[in-house]
């Protein structure tokens, strides 16, 4: 409304602009940021530019598969089922009673020879197969403010079904994953001279510093009609019970392993290893699998082809690309930016349209 | 309102019609005699007035009035409608017979409709595909959920993991297997929901906020005559701009600058071209009573002209070109005004009349010297070369589109009697005495040949000396005609045709009425850019069409069809006549380009011109149809005298039947309807008021704003947005299908890896920011080779940046990635000792690099801005899940620091990221590489400096384009 009072009130058109001029002009400053001209680099995929990149990508993966797969082979192995061949024969149509009785004889002893030379440290690990460690169910029911402080001892709301004593008093370790901590212990020797196996150190040291207190020790634990699995010793502390930590940092899988124990000796080829396995935990009601599992370590980890062989594969990918784009480029090239490719610059008619 | 009486004594009363029509001239109304009379005697004025039933239709109305037993039939000129505004009369009174809602003016007034932009409705319909997307995704969790359970159903209580009982024997939040499954399913929902772009909503808000930031700020958007910058005035339709099909567009205002202008003048067959040496306007001024008076427009004139009218009488030439000013200060209808001014001794004379080019001769008049001071009734004064002079004016015949004439019939000061006739070149070469001066009258009409090539509006003027009887017979007829009861009109009309006959031509004038600023080159670029541009007018037909060719919306290469009728029936016929030429014309073309071979014989481009009267009886009924078909057909519509609702309802004409886009643009009231029913209003801020700014999306200060607002901001804008939605639908679903692929490892329990901070944070910090930076910053193609090539404004016609197969392809690429990223950890970590946290992390991670790596591949333009964006953002990431996971009670502590210390996980991060981008670079080569499409060209043509090679016609427009960009 302003421009037109100042227009009519104004003698003409050239008074009008010089009547303009004194007022504030609106007109927008200029910046390279306001009129988006920025300096800016603009990347156009040339096929110089793909095939490089092809190029370089195969270069870097077939050398670190290659690397990671040697990797991988380098590290000895040594899987052992274990669940079917501990049960006696006469329960081996009902494996469920063997396990839940408590009178049978869950002893069990097994040898196997080192394939390899194995260098210290050899970790053992027990594994689980079909095990739904990630069930909601299953991962929501722990208390971590229970496991911090003794303050924290009778917060257990989360921890249900395994919260409370009947006469309410509460668990400590609450929970299913604490309830069900893995029972099975394993016993080592070699040419009748007992293997140790170090149980220090197992858990992430930021667990046993931060997240288990060393003020909680168990109470009420595994004393109900059911029992899950590992009593614990309810004069340490939470934060020296390895196993319980270990078997806690839930797995991501449900086929997973969990460290046991380390060996710091190393084994040498063909060396006999008799396990004495006290074969406790209950996986035959659910057809869970149980493994013994003895493994050298390497930069790559545990035993694993797949990476090795993904990269090899993505690597060799994308040379077979680069070169397909080679010819690809060779046989039909196109010049970049012509303008006669436009479309209306092919048909002319297309403009009427 | 029925006009009684007014304050002048002839019952005249003159009004202006801006807030209806547009148009700034005065028209004239009158009261009916009858009235008028019984007013002026005071006396009780008893009739009863029977009019039609409330209507749109603003240059229509039938009454009759029953005064004293008598009936008097009332026009349109008898009555003023709502929203005119009355000049020069002091006062009128009238008989309100509309009122309230059902005057015309609000009966025009259509409400403001939501507007939502084409690209969001699209987006809704994606957004419908990704919730069935969703709720299959939860059915199958639930389904396989469902599936375990019945597996599993024996073994639920021994289940170390599960434990339906609890210590007592009671089963524990276990409530069966139905309402089991409903729980699941319900939770799923809650788990995947992102799959849901809320978040979109927002960021395409703030990305509008920060396109209308850029529009504003856009230098060549401002207007240095009023002012004003772009604004935006709604915030939804930002990239609707770039798919615009159509433009309607006002005249008067918006192309025009409503402003006559007298150009040229021949007379007595010589040209006064004045582009020889056109001297600055001077303004000329004379002096009455110590006062001095000046026109209030100066008007550029020819020197030699100005010499030969200072001489007046002395040569013969002189005598012509007194004669041909004279005709052109009286003969009109033009009322003087004298205005005071700051200077006390300086008046303005302000002509005011119903033609604007009548306004523009009488203003050339006066620049050469004939000055018309005062008109009444009875006489007229004209200051000649500082001289009073006061002419009789004997008779008048006014101007009607019959005769498409006009004449006055003065009476000299030297007793002589003069009939000064001026018309349309057409209608007054009939009228002229053939047998004078065949020269000049040959040289005339080559004249005016050229100056309406130069879309100039021509008039010719002629004049007679009538002898005394010769008046005295004029003069007897005259009377009685006006005096006549029945068929005045017609027979005003036969008297005037008597006497307008064997005239002497006198010249021609050229006006011209001024276009915008960069009009014409306005329009060529939005016709390259395959836009319709439809011109509404509510000026007269001649007008209409003179306009379209100087705005070079017409030209001679083009075959007009012409609608102007006044019953269904005709409309009809002609309608469909016009289908058949139309056919016919583009067929033969088409026959001629196959058979000639070359392309150069395009078809013969078809304009239309239609007026109101006939859109009245084709608009709302079953021609609509067929006027669509005809419309389709031509290259340029045009459509003169329109109603402000019959504009919206062309606009809903092509809006119902098309797909496409429409924009429209004007100025004034009159399009306040045409601009909300318009996909994109646009409002031109210039002098007829503010209210269709305030009804506009955008507004502007002139026309050609349009060029870079469409092909260069709507294209962008749109591209943006565009790639924008489709990357936020990608985004969010790669996180719900890594999600959605872990469930399935999870006995189908909804078990999240990714910790619910991680996921909340997901789309506010990890991934918003870059595609926010993008969506305002990213632009495709530089402004230059926007506007160089405005057909690259198809792409947004052609849906280019957002349609179904792109929305497919890309969730197609969605699932690869998800794959990609999940799959590779989890095969490497198959059977390790890995805990939920870390995989959690080592997905969340390659989740995001993945996602702002695919954003930064499709990035054209990188700069400062782009760059902080994309790596602050997956800087952001790490830094996000590292201090979640230094949160000591959630149970992913410190799972990061353990597992980033492994090579796998950096080897898995890597892999995940190259195999998920590796379709998709590929795919984006070969497609660019093989089917480039134009922008693409255009881009590489940037980058490697081709476009000067490229051929003549764009350069020759980048010439047009170079000045006005200032």
């Amino acid at each position: 409304m302003s421009s037109r009072g100042a227009a009519s009130s104004s003698g003409g058109p050239q008074l009008g602009t010089s009547e303009s001029s004194k007022r504030i002009s609106k007109k927008p400053k200029y910046s390279r940021f306001t009129q988006q001209e920025l300096p800016a680099c603009k990347p156009i995929l040339t096929p110089g530019w793909v095939i490089a990149t092809f190029i370089a990508v195969g270069i870097i993966f077939i050398p670190i598969g290659l690397a990671s797969l040697f990797a991988s082979q380098r590290v000895v192995e040594i899987v052992h089922r274990y669940d079917e061949e501990c049960v006696p024969p006469i329960f081996s149509g009902n494996q469920l009673a063997y396990i839940q009785s408590s009178i049978t004889n869950k002893t069990c002893t097994k040898n196997f020879t080192v394939p390899k030379r194995m260098k210290g440290p050899v970790y053992v690990y027990y594994q689980l197969d079909n095990f739904y460690q990630n069930h909601r169910r299953y991962v929501k029911s722990r208390s971590d403010k229970q496991l911090r402080s003794k303050a924290g001892e009778l917060d257990t709301s989360t921890c249900k079904p395994e919260a409370t004593t009947g006469n309410n008093s509460p668990i400590v370790p609450c929970g299913l994953i604490a309830w069900s901590l893995f029972n099975d212990t394993y016993g080592f020797s070699m040419k009748n001279k007992v293997l140790d196996v170090s149980k220090k150190n197992i858990a992430w040291k930021s667990d046993q510093e931060h997240k288990f207190g060393s003020d909680v020790y168990p109470k009420n634990f595994q004393s109900g009609g059911l029992i899950g699995g590992a009593k614990l010793n309810a004069s340490i502390p939470l934060s020296e019970q390895e196993d319980l930590i270990v078997w806690m940092r839930t797995a991501a899988l449900p086929t997973f392993r969990k460290l046991y124990g380390k060996i710091e000796t190393d084994l040498e080829a063909n060396d006999e290893i008799t396990v004495v396995i006290q074969n406790n935990y209950n996986t035959y009601s659910f057809g869970g699998r149980k493994r013994l599992v003895l493994s050298t370590t390497s930069w790559i980890g545990g035993k694993n082809d797949f990476l090795g062989i993904a990269y090899l594969t993505v690597g060799g990918f994308c040379m077979f690309l680069a070169i397909g784009f080679i010819l690809l480029y060779v046989i039909k090239p196109r010049p970049l930016g012509d303008p006669a490719f436009l479309s209306w610059n092919r048909n002319p008619s297309g403009i009427m349209n | 309102m029925v006009l009684l009486s007014t304050s002048d004594p002839t019952g005249v009363a003159y009004v202006q019609t801006v807030n209806l029509d547009g148009e700034s001239n005065l028209k004239t109304r009158y009261a009916k005699q009858e009235t008028l009379l019984k007013m002026s005697e005071k006396e009780k004025v008893i009739g009863l007035i029977k009019c039609e039933k409330p209507n749109r239709n603003i240059y229509g109305f039938h009454a009759n009035m029953e005064v004293d037993g008598r009936r008097l039939s009332l026009g349109p000129s008898n009555i003023i409608l709502r929203g005119c505004e009355l000049k020069n009369t002091e006062w009128g009174i009238g008989v309100a017979v509309y009122a309230g809602r059902e005057t015309k003016a609000m009966l025009n007034n259509s409400g403001a409709p939501s507007k939502r932009s084409r690209l969001e409705t699209h987006m809704n319909i994606e957004i419908i595909i990704l919730s069935l997307f969703l709720v299959a995704l939860c059915t199958v969790v639930s389904a396989c959920a469902l599936a375990w359970l019945l597996r599993h159903k024996n073994e639920l209580n021994y289940l170390p993991y599960y434990r339906k009982k609890d210590l007592v024997g009671k089963d524990y939040n276990y409530y069966g297997v139905g309402l089991e499954i409903l729980f699941t399913f319900l939770m799923s929902v809650i788990v995947f929901q992102i799959m849901i772009p809320i978040s979109l909503y927002i960021s395409m808000e703030l990305v509008r906020v920060g396109q209308a930031y850029f529009m504003i700020r856009d230098t060549e958007m401002y207007d240095e005559a009023s002012n004003s910058r772009f604004q935006c005035r709604s915030l939804n339709i930002n990239e609707d701009l770039g798919q615009i099909k159509y433009v309607f567009s006002d005249k008067t205002g918006t192309l025009t600058e409503n402003k006559m202008e007298f150009q040229r003048v021949s007379i007595w067959g010589v040209d006064y071209s004045g582009a020889k040496s056109q001297i600055e306007p001077v303004g000329y001024s004379v002096q009455v009573e110590g006062k001095v008076i000046k026109p209030k427009m100066n008007v550029k004139t020819d020197p030699e002209l100005l010499q030969l009218s200072e001489r007046r009488n002395d040569t013969k030439e002189g005598r012509h070109v007194y004669d041909f000013f004279l005709a052109l200060a009286a003969c009109n209808t033009i009322v003087p005004l004298v205005t005071d001014t700051s200077d006390p001794t300086v008046k303005m004379i302000d002509y005011q009349g119903e033609s604007p080019d009548e306004q523009a001769l009488v203003y050339a008049a006066a620049a050469y010297g004939f000055m018309l001071i005062e008109r009444t009734s009875g006489y007229i004064v004209i200051d000649i070369q500082g001289e009073r002079q006061r002419f009789n004016v004997l008779g008048l015949h006014e101007f009607d589109s019959d005769r498409k004439r006009m004449s006055v019939i003065l009476g000299c000061p030297d007793k002589s009697v003069k009939v000064f006739v001026k018309g349309a070149d057409s209608s007054m070469f009939g009228v002229i005495d053939k047998s004078l001066n065949k020269n000049i009258l040959h040289a005339t009409e080559s004249h005016l040949h050229d100056y309406s090539s130069l879309g100039l509006r021509t008039l010719v003027v002629g004049m007679r000396q009538l002898s005394a009887s010769e008046f005295e017979q004029w003069h007897s007829s005259f009377e009685e005609a006006s005096t006549a009861v029945i068929g005045r009109a017609a027979l005003l009309r036969k008297v005037a045709s008597a006497v307008e006959n064997n005239l002497c031509i006198l010249g021609a004038s050229a006006i011209e009425d001024k276009l915008q600023q960069g009009v014409p080159e306005a329009i060529e670029s939005l016709r390259i850019a395959g836009i319709k541009v439809w011109v509404l007018t509510g000026d007269k037909q001649e007008t209409a069409i003179s306009i379209g060719y100087s705005s070079r919306l017409l030209t001679s290469k083009m075959t007009q069809i012409i609608i102007n009728n006044n019953s269904k029936e005709s409309c009809r016929k002609s309608l469909e006549d016009a289908i058949v030429m139309s056919k016919k014309l583009t067929t033969v073309a088409g026959v001629t380009d196959n058979t000639g071979g070359s392309s150069e014989a395009s078809p013969t481009p078809v304009a239309l011109i239609i007026d109101g009267t006939s859109l009245v009886y084709i608009l709302d009924s079953e021609l609509e149809e067929q006027l669509f078909q005809l419309a389709s057909k031509c290259s340029v519509v045009l459509c003169c005298r329109v109603a402000p609702l019959q504009k919206a309802g062309i606009v809903a004409l092509v809006k119902n039947r098309t797909a496409d886009m429409t924009l429209a643009i004007g100025d004034g009231a009159n399009d306040v309807s045409m601009i909300q029913m318009a996909d994109v209003g646009i409002g031109i801020s210039g002098q007829e008021g503010r209210q269709a700014v305030m009804a506009s999306d955008f507004s502007m200060g002139q026309f050609r704003f349009l060029v870079p607002l469409l092909l260069v901001h709507g294209h962008w804008n749109y591209q943006r947005m565009g790639y924008m939605i489709l990357y936020n639908f990608y985004r969010n679903a790669v996180m719900v299908f890594v999600l959605f692929w872990f469930v399935l490892f999870t006995a189908f329990t909804l078990t999240t890896a990714i910790n619910e901070w991680s996921s909340m944070l997901y789309s506010i910090i990890y991934t918003s920011v870059p595609t926010i930076v993008v969506g305002i910053l990213d632009k495709d193609l530089s402004r230059k080779t926007l506007l160089k090539y405005p057909q690259l404004y198809g792409a947004g016609q052609r849906h280019e940046c957002y349609n179904t197969k792109l929305f497919w392809l890309t969730m197609v690429d969605t699932i690869w990635q998800s794959v990609a990223i999940f799959f590779i950890p989890l095969l490497a970590y198959w059977g390790s000792s890995i805990d939920i946290s870390s995989l959690g992390d080592l997905w969340i991670l390659a989740v995001v690099i993945l996602v702002n790596l695919h954003l930064a591949i499709d990035v054209i333009r990188w700069n400062w801005t782009t760059h902080a964006a994309i790596w602050g953002s997956i800087i952001a990431t790490f830094i996000c899940v590292t201090v979640i996971d230094a949160l000591p009670f959630l149970i992913g502590y410190w799972a990061i620091f353990h597992v980033a210390k492994t090579a796998t996980f950096w080897l898995c991060l890597l892999a995940c990221v190259i195999v998920g981008l590796i379709p998709r670079f590929v795919v984006k080569y070969l497609y660019q590489y093989y089917s480039p499409c134009d922008v693409q060209i255009a881009r590489e043509a940037e980058k490697f400096g081709n476009l000067r090679e490229v051929g003549d016609v764009q350069i020759e427009m980048n010439a047009i384009l170079g000045p006005q960009r200032r």
